[in-house]
């Protein structure tokens, strides 16, 4: 079971080099069919990640959810894409065309982008860069602009307020995100998704690192402009936001790329504190799967636990809480590296 | 020579680069222009990328991509009071286009010349690894500089608090 997946790769390309393709472009065509793979999953797996969450926020408010469809409602979400793959595509009159087309369009590029670097089993990235935590952190910032492109494209003022909303607190809390990180890099001494992996061998980084993961964890549920973070789209005082004015598929590629990278930020906080592929018996790419959901229903318990809090006191905790708490922690996990080696540890 | 699949990446990505630039130049809507320069700063990080400089194209996508361009793009947009279409118009002499243009012709033949006449000498051996590399001139040979500069940009975040909140401020 562990070497099923590497050996599918294999297998395609000893395939193409049989058929006289040189290897240099055999290895090409698997990269492109690893992240298709990897895209496919993750994008048709929203289709259960709305049910559930569907299914989460009614268990905690006491209700039953979607329950027409289909066992426990399973459908319903099926449902829901096919009537917005055909409702009509409006795009307002007095909207700037060009970015209102493009913003949805960039967004779920951004959000797919970051799989690249992930590494969903042993030796499982698609691409094992050096600096692959750095790769997310830049590309995930990418968003912001496309958010932005959506706000300004509509042509209404609540799709602007949102807009600048979210990318002002994109902004502030990219900060404790990337220094919540530094901590599990230094202790690593790379950048590589696969070295941090394999230094969990013995330990998680959730035990060494406890005070960065739940910076982390704030911050990055306010990176994802999730509830109680989710300021930007307040349905009571912007309608939705940057994306008040889209209807059908360009609506539904906005909610795709938003649980696209709920997967990759849970994934990303399951590699780097929770021993990402590492685990026993079950084989690695299960492992990184059964983690990654784990974290996600945490993140949704949040959303539906917390009320919203207001904007003012959600760019305090960025700036006044989390960045000096995220600074000291650095501090202190440097002098504990210099104090361990000095010991002699 | 033949073409590789390098060269084609370089190729493509500095038509995007140049086209995106031009596009900043000539587009009418100033908003447009600034998105545009988004995709230059993009295209200059890829550039990066084909040339093994990958921490150094990533910086490009964080610090210019993600944050410079987001400030300007909030700049362009809080400034703006005209209509969109006509904010970003061309020159308003004959002269000043002129001008333009011979300025940058003369200056794209200053830097062929400039890279045409470099000897360059690719460098043999085994590459060390960027981040370390980078870190040990910041954080070592040239601490002192990397730490002023620190201070100065502290110093204008101070100072750009303080001309936010008035001379006053609470």
């Amino acid at each position: 079971m562990e070497e099923l997946i590497l050996d599918i790769g294999r297998w395609l390309v000893s395939g193409l080099q049989g058929l006289g393709l040189s290897a240099a472009w055999a290895d090409l065509v698997l990269l492109l069919v690893q992240w298709g793979c990897i895209v496919g999953i993750v994008t048709a797996n929203v289709i259960v990640l709305i049910w559930l969450e569907r299914k989460v926020s009614g268990f905690i408010q006491q209700r039953l959810g979607p329950n027409r469809l289909g066992p426990y409602g399973v459908f319903q979400t099926v449902a829901d894409a096919m009537k917005l793959m055909t409702k009509e595509d409006i795009i307002p009159s007095g909207a700037d065309r060009t970015l209102f087309v493009l913003a949805p369009m960039l967004f779920i590029i951004v959000a797919v982008m970051l799989y690249v670097v992930l590494p969903m089993g042993r030796d499982m990235a698609i691409v094992d860069l050096n600096v692959g935590l750095f790769y997310f952190i830049s590309v995930g910032s990418l968003s912001t602009i496309c958010l932005l492109m959506a706000g300004w494209g509509s042509h209404n003022k609540w799709s602007l307020l949102g807009a600048m909303r979210s990318v002002a607190q994109m902004v502030s809390y990219e900060i404790p995100l990337a220094f919540s990180l530094l901590g599990v890099v230094m202790i690593v001494g790379s950048l590589n998704l696969g070295d941090i992996v394999a230094a969990q061998q013995r330990v998680w980084f959730v035990l060494l690192q406890p005070v960065a993961f739940v910076v982390f964890f704030v911050a990055a549920t306010a990176e994802l402009n999730r509830g109680p973070f989710d300021m930007p789209e307040a349905e009571q005082e912007l309608t939705a936001g940057a994306f008040t004015e889209y209807t059908g598929m360009r609506w539904a590629l906005f909610f795709l790329a938003e649980y696209t990278n709920l997967v990759a930020v849970s994934a990303l906080a399951s590699t780097l504190f929770l021993g990402g592929w590492q685990g026993p018996l079950l084989p690695s790419w299960l492992w990184i799967i059964v983690k990654t959901y784990l974290v996600m229903l945490v993140f949704m318990w949040l959303r539906w636990t917390f009320p919203r809090i207001r904007m003012d006191h959600l760019m305090s905790l960025s700036w006044k809480v989390l960045i000096p708490v995220s600074l000291a922690n650095i501090v202190v996990t440097g002098a504990g590296l210099e104090l361990f080696r000095a010991m002699g540890w | 020579m033949t073409l590789t699949l390098h060269d084609a990446t370089f190729a493509l990505l500095a038509l995007l680069t140049l086209g995106a630039a031009l596009g900043v130049v000539l587009a009418r809507n100033i908003v447009h222009s600034a998105f545009l320069l988004v995709l230059t700063f993009l295209g200059v990080a890829g550039l990066f990328l084909t040339l093994d400089a990958g921490f150094l194209g990533l910086v490009q996508v964080l610090v210019y991509g993600g944050a410079i361009s987001v400030l300007v793009v909030f700049a362009v947009m809080l400034l703006m009071s005209e209509q969109a279409g006509q904010t970003n118009p061309p020159g308003a002499s004959r002269f000043t286009r002129w001008a333009g243009g011979v300025g940058a012709v003369a200056l794209a033949l200053a830097l062929g010349a400039a890279v045409c006449t470099t000897a360059w000498e690719p460098g043999s051996g085994p590459r060390p690894e960027a981040v370390a590399e980078l870190a040990r001139l910041m954080l070592g040979d040239y601490v002192v500089p990397f730490e002023a500069a620190a201070v100065l940009l502290l110093l204008a975040v101070v100072g750009a608090i303080i001309l936010a909140k008035g001379e006053d401020g609470r």
